[in-house]
């Protein structure tokens, strides 16, 4: 018993501890760029001089806000995937929704309404169009097990938004609309503004604020579907709750920041193995870990080069050498 | 009180096969009621239907018909011991026995201390206490049964619905299961558990139901049900009830 309560304050700790590396970082990142010169500098002619002031105050500190948003939101929503299909396996993309969310927000680039609020609500419809037809395929396919089948319906779903994106980038403009979308597939963090971030942050923040509370309920809902029914669950409802809750966040990130690869994946079995599997702190643990992975990320991709690195290059690099090592290590003999 | 109550239940698969045909029976609170059949008797879909997992009108638990309880009210009152459990993360002994107090907690509650106090007293009494920092990936398949059995105690349901619970166990295990499943008979849990094992059924039970192609073929105290004719008939082979010393012998 005073295992468990030892337990339970160390990862409290362990939780807060991460969430000061992530704001002491993001204190410090906001220092660092291409301005005045390379490298951390201190803003010394804040009070004279406009552009610093615009610069630290309208580019970084936005850059960073969204950073740390989307590392959280991308990376819960991958965390809840995985527990609700039970398979460490999963993410969003599994399942089509991030190539919906392309093609959406593809799809409103070349029919000339790029407005946020246009390229947002298309992303969002398709994600969640693509999701639904992951779903209900799966329930339709005749092979295999419920999870094969969904794995390979969400390929399907995913090839098929793939197509139809390589058409819209077969007949978008291509000294315009072709380099948005391009752009836009690499993930970015370049557009972020604090009206942009605005016309999400308060859906985005209810999201995580959902997935947050459905927390330890997720570890029932990770079980078989008759289980978590008999300890007083209902699995159906639930699912399509969180289900949505995800796809919707996962989306809107997606409609500002362009396609950001691997975090949804690797930062849950990051924050499993940092925190055990009990989603009432992996959860939490993996959203820090997300913020943390992508705010270091942009920070090398606009610090390295005097051209940006796009986020979403870097971070499906840097992702995929993080999953290998962590594929690598062998875990303690025994240890939960 | 009857602990549950069946009338005239039938069953059909939306694929048209028919699980269930006119099953009528009445569970003592506090007795221990084997589900006896072969494989495909629908043992397990009548199971199912007593969770609530499958909805139906027809099944009264403790007065009341079974759908007017809410899914949290159904948790504290019923409890489910699978035959077995998939994991695709390695949570820990305690934290998966935990996972049976969530009848108790709000719908975005979690776990407190006295669930932990009430799990890990589940723990030691199926003996795994010193195993709940452990991975329950690390447990072997007598372990894993009793983790089940732990997380079904915690859950403080009267009524534990169990699903073949000794199926694929070594002698071992089963006698230990078996132990701890008359422990909790004797501390006045009513027990249902189905299974295909005519000796576990005459051991644990104080009633047996037998279910053959869906249909009930019998139903009643055990000294009166388990007969060597009944079971030829049940298991359509020749089957032999034999009192070796104080033992009752089923081959």
């Amino acid at each position: 018993m005073n295992d468990y309560s030892k337990e339970q304050r160390h990862r409290r700790g362990l939780l807060s501890s991460l969430c000061l590396l992530t704001l002491l970082l993001a204190f410090l990142f906001l220092f660092a760029g291409r301005y005045p010169s390379p490298g951390f500098r201190l803003p010394l002619d804040w009070s004279t001089n406009a552009m610093t002031r615009t610069i630290y105050l309208q580019v970084r500190l936005p850059r960073i806000v969204l950073a740390i948003l989307s590392g959280a939101m991308l990376s819960a929503s991958g965390f809840t995937f995985q527990m609700l299909f039970s398979n460490p396996l999963v993410e969003p993309g599994f399942l089509g929704v991030s190539q919906g969310s392309a093609f959406g927000a593809a799809l409103m680039m070349v029919l000339g309404a790029s407005s946020t609020i246009a390229v947002q609500t298309s992303a969002t419809f398709f994600g969640l169009l693509a999701l639904v037809c992951s779903y209900f395929l799966a329930t339709r396919f005749r092979f295999g097990g419920w999870l094969l089948r969904l794995v390979l319906s969400g390929i399907a779903v995913s090839a098929i938004f793939s197509s139809a994106l390589a058409v819209i980038k077969l007949v978008a403009e291509p000294t315009k609309d072709l380099q948005d979308i391009t752009f836009w597939m690499m993930g970015g963090l370049w557009n972020a503004s604090w009206r942009q971030i605005g016309s999400i942050v308060w859906i985005v923040t209810a999201c995580i604020l959902i997935l947050l509370g459905f927390r330890w309920k997720m570890n029932l809902l990770s079980l078989q579907e008759k289980t978590s029914f008999s300890v007083g669950l209902s699995p159906k409802r639930d699912r399509v709750i969180l289900l949505v809750v995800a796809t919707v966040g996962t989306t809107l990130i997606i409609s500002i920041t362009g396609l950001i690869g691997w975090v949804g994946l690797i930062t849950p079995h990051l924050g499993r193995k940092l925190f055990g599997s009990d989603s009432a702190y992996s959860l939490p643990g993996s959203m820090i870990i997300g913020s943390l992975f992508l705010l270091v990320c942009d920070t090398l991709g606009r610090t390295l080069l005097s051209s940006e690195i796009p986020i979403g290059l870097l971070s499906s690099f840097l992702g995929a050498i993080i999953f290998i090592i962590i594929l690598s290590l062998r875990n303690q003999e025994g240890k939960a | 009180m009857n602990a549950l109550e069946v009338h005239d239940l039938s069953f059909t698969y939306p694929s048209g096969s028919v699980a269930l045909k006119h099953i009528t029976l009445s569970i003592k609170e506090g007795s221990s009621v084997a589900i006896l059949g072969s494989n495909g008797a629908g043992k397990s879909t009548l199971l199912d239907l007593l969770l609530g997992w499958k909805e139906d009108s027809r099944i009264i638990l403790r007065g009341r018909s079974l759908q007017s309880y809410g899914r949290k009210e159904l948790g504290r009152t019923l409890a489910l011991v699978p035959q077995s459990e998939q994991y695709n993360f390695s949570f820990s002994v305690l934290d998966y026995v935990l996972f049976g107090r969530s009848p108790y907690l709000s719908s975005l509650g979690t776990p407190g201390e006295k669930d932990a106090l009430i799990a890990y007293a589940a723990l030691k009494e199926v003996g795994l206490s010193e195993y709940a920092q452990r991975s329950i990936t690390n447990l072997s398949g007598g372990e894993h049964q009793l983790l089940l059995l732990a997380r079904a105690i915690a859950q403080e349901s009267n009524i534990l619905l169990l699903d073949e619970p000794t199926s694929a166990l070594d002698p071992a295990n089963r006698k230990k299961v078996l132990g701890l499943l008359k422990s909790l008979h004797a501390k006045n849990r009513t027990l249902l558990f189905t299974t295909h094992d005519a000796n576990l059924a005459y051991e644990l039970a104080t009633h047996v139901a037998m279910l053959k192609n869906g249909e009930l073929i019998c139903y009643g105290e055990k000294e009166k049900v388990v007969t060597s004719e009944m079971l030829t008939t049940l298991y359509d082979t020749h089957m032999h009830v034999a009192l070796v010393g104080q033992t009752t012998l089923i081959y």
